[in-house]
């Protein structure tokens, strides 16, 4: 028998197998069938990126302050560049804009607070987001209070209008959505055929309906002079709306908590309030998280369908400035600009909540 | 479509009741003046009528009717809150007291001016349907249409009127049909059809989105009736009487040939007209509860009907829509203000 006493030194992974050409070889050109494939889909890729880049880059207008500055070739973003501080404000009065940028720089602050995992304090900046922030926010963007000049709601709009819409929205039905959820697991037939009722009257009619009964029927009923401020009706029907599908996903999630959670629970003496506040939802609501970023971003897109009752939200405000008759034409560059800033927001709030989880992650993934 | 139209009926048949009980008490002047500024009814953006500029100023030739009003009752054309209102809701936002005119490219027809506990106060622009063809046909009036081929949209009141004109004409013609105004634009473009038709507001605004706007032209002809105007509350006759004075003034104030910028200057004026309508030979503001200056104050601060016209829709405007039917009584048009005395 022969011995090797010594241990033969690693070695490094044959050639073929590492390497830009290995991984092409291996992923992409394995086979006749998968290189044919590969080349048609390049092929198509040449075809659909060329054109774009020629017509937003290459060919495109960058300066300018009209139509005239715009050779038509390729795409006009001095239309976008001419209008940005409208898509950004709405028709908010330009004078009064640093009013708007700093709401809009607290709003980033807290956000960056909350989601920076090194920051301290965070109890009390998550108190301060919801108790003092939006009063500051109404009085700094309503105005009427200390000398400042009111701008009423009508000409609030744009990306303003839209991260408003989105932030209440978002706000106030989580918190709608985890009481309705809780009420409709409830043992108490009031409670839970309330909250039955409630959530499948919102979900079973369409958001542009409750959106236009808002603001066509509502004030009929109402009398004269006792006017609902538009917006707060849009918001309202928001909230109400997305509530109830929020408490549908929360629902999921505490069905998936087996019942021993709570039973041991209840076993060491928890009222009911600690049992969920302490046992049950911090693991439903961990395990919700993909619902409930997926809620939050058809939420943040739905908010656009306020244009309907003449709100101008970031695409409302687009097309209203495509209906000018000094820059009639240019709406594809409206409509890529919107599309744009949307997809940046939703995949953030993508990339964050994939952060979130894996932050989250205690092992019980399935 | 369809549905849209059962809903407005609907809205506008739960109105009907509404109406009469609340507009009995309302007194829009005082409200107007206690707080300050004109709520005006906007279309939310179209092209030449009303639409936010680069600075986010609201122009259009519907706005410069609410501005006329502010102008008249507040002094000021710039106190204004102007609500953007969609074709659906605009009715209910009158009726229940949202805005007190809707200037929103309205037309005025019996079912609207009788049932909906509205009224009409006039007429800012009569529209109505038209051609667009090419200037290298060399057409000047719509008879000489006789087997065009024509680009339409399907499903609209413009196609039925398209087939009377030419059935009460005896002409033929070849329709093209498309599902939307984008398509019926390409499909001129390319060359499908002579002629395209819609009405002429449209037809402008569709004109400029053409590659070569230059090669083709409006025929000034129209073969429909579209009068739009500014709308009120029933029931409330001096508001009513404001609105529709306002927009008189503006016509008056061409045909005596008093500008924004030559308004000072008329004020000495020895002609009596003029003297009347800038305040000078008695208050004629009197009976609508106003100052002897309102007319004065609408055309030093919007200008006259014809400057209002030029500026949004008319020749100085990318829209380029000749006055046509809405040049003056005098000069071959509708427009005709009774006299201020």
């Amino acid at each position: 028998m022969i011995h090797n006493k010594e241990v033969i030194p690693a070695q490094p992974a044959p050639k073929g197998t590492i390497g830009p050409i290995a991984w092409l070889r291996g992923n992409l050109f394995n086979g006749p069938i998968n290189s044919l494939f590969t080349l048609l889909g390049l092929y198509v890729l040449y075809l659909l990126v060329v054109p774009t880049i020629q017509w937003a880059f290459i060919d495109a207008d960058w300066v300018g302050t009209s139509r005239e500055d715009c050779s038509r070739v390729g795409a006009c973003w001095v239309f976008v560049n001419a209008r940005f501080n409208q898509f950004m404000y709405g028709l908010y009065p330009s004078s009064e804009y640093w009013r708007a940028n700093i709401v809009f720089g607290m709003f980033a602050a807290i956000i960056a607070w909350m989601v920076i995992p090194r920051l301290p304090f965070k109890r009390w900046v998550a108190v301060f987001a919801l108790l003092a922030f939006p009063v500051i926010a109404y009085v700094l963007l309503h105005g009427g209070y200390f000398d400042l000049p009111r701008v009423s709601t009508h000409r609030w709009g744009g990306l303003m209008l839209t991260l408003l819409l989105a932030t209440v929205g978002m706000v106030g039905a989580l918190p709608i959505g985890i009481v309705l959820a809780l009420g409709r697991r409830s043992n108490m037939p009031i409670v839970k055929s309330f909250c039955v009722i409630f959530i499948e009257f919102w979900r079973g009619v369409p958001l542009i309906t409750i959106l236009f009964m808002a603001s066509v029927m509502l004030p009929l009923f109402l009398p004269t002079g006792m006017g609902v401020d538009r917006l707060v009706r849009a918001l309202i029907g928001l909230t109400l709306f997305q509530s109830a599908y929020m408490a549908e996903v929360i629902r999921g999630g505490l069905q998936a908590i087996p019942k021993g959670q709570e039973e041991a629970a209840a076993a060491l003496g928890m009222t009911y309030w600690k049992r969920m506040g302490l046992i049950v939802m911090p693991q439903a609501l961990k395990m919700m998280i993909p619902g409930i970023v997926n809620t939050f971003i058809s939420l943040f897109k739905d908010t656009t369908l306020v244009m309907i009752i003449g709100l101008f939200d970031l695409l409302g405000i687009v097309q209203a400035a495509l209906s000018d008759s000094r820059w009639l034409g240019f709406s594809l560059e409206g409509y890529v600009f919107a599309a744009f800033v949307f997809w940046i927001f939703c995949f953030s709030m993508s990339r964050y909540s994939q952060y979130l989880e894996r932050k989250l992650n205690t092992g019980h993934k399935r | 479509m369809l549905k849209k139209k059962h809903l407005a009926l609907l809205v506008s048949a739960g109105s009907i009741t509404l109406a009469g009980a609340t507009t009995a008490q309302a007194d829009t002047f005082e409200d107007t003046v206690n707080r300050g500024a004109v709520q005006c009814g906007v279309s939310d953006g179209l092209p030449g009528f009303s639409a936010p500029d680069d600075d986010g100023n609201w122009q259009g030739l519907d706005v410069d009717v609410c501005r006329a009003v502010a102008a008249a009752v507040l002094g000021d054309a710039d106190a204004v809150n102007y609500i953007s209102l969609n074709a659906v809701e605009r009715f209910t936002a009158l009726q229940s007291g949202e805005v007190d005119i809707l200037s929103r490219n309205t037309t005025w027809t019996t079912t609207r001016d009788t049932t909906l506990g509205l009224n009409f106060t006039g007429v800012n622009f009569y529209d109505g349907q038209g051609f667009m063809v090419s200037r290298d046909l060399g057409i000047s009036s719509a008879d000489e249409l006789d087997g065009a081929s024509i680009c339409i949209q399907s499903g609209t009141t413009t196609e039925l009127n398209l087939a009377d004109y030419f059935r009460a004409n005896d002409m033929e013609f070849d329709p093209i049909v498309f599902d939307t105004s984008e398509q019926t634009v390409g499909g001129y473009q390319a060359g499908r059809c002579d002629v395209l038709t819609s009405d002429t507001s449209q037809l402008a605004a569709l004109r400029i989105q053409l590659d070569d706007p230059e090669a083709s032209v409006i025929l000034t002809d129209v073969i429909s009736k579209e009068p739009l105007g500014p709308v009120v509350r029933q029931g409330d006759d001096v508001w009513f009487n404001i609105v529709k004075w306002s927009l008189f003034a503006m016509i008056n104030a061409e045909e005596y040939g008093v500008t924004s910028e030559n308004a000072e200057e008329m004020l000495d004026s020895e002609n009596p007209d003029v003297a009347r309508l800038l305040g000078q030979d008695g208050n004629y503001g009197e009976g609508m509860g106003l100052e002897a200056d309102w007319a004065y104050n609408i055309i030093s601060q919007v200008g006259n009907y014809a400057e209002s016209f030029e500026r949004n829709v008319g020749m100085d405007s990318p829209l380029e829509i000749e006055r046509g039917v809405n040049a003056l009584w005098n000069d071959g048009g509708f427009q005709y203000a009774p006299p201020i005395r």
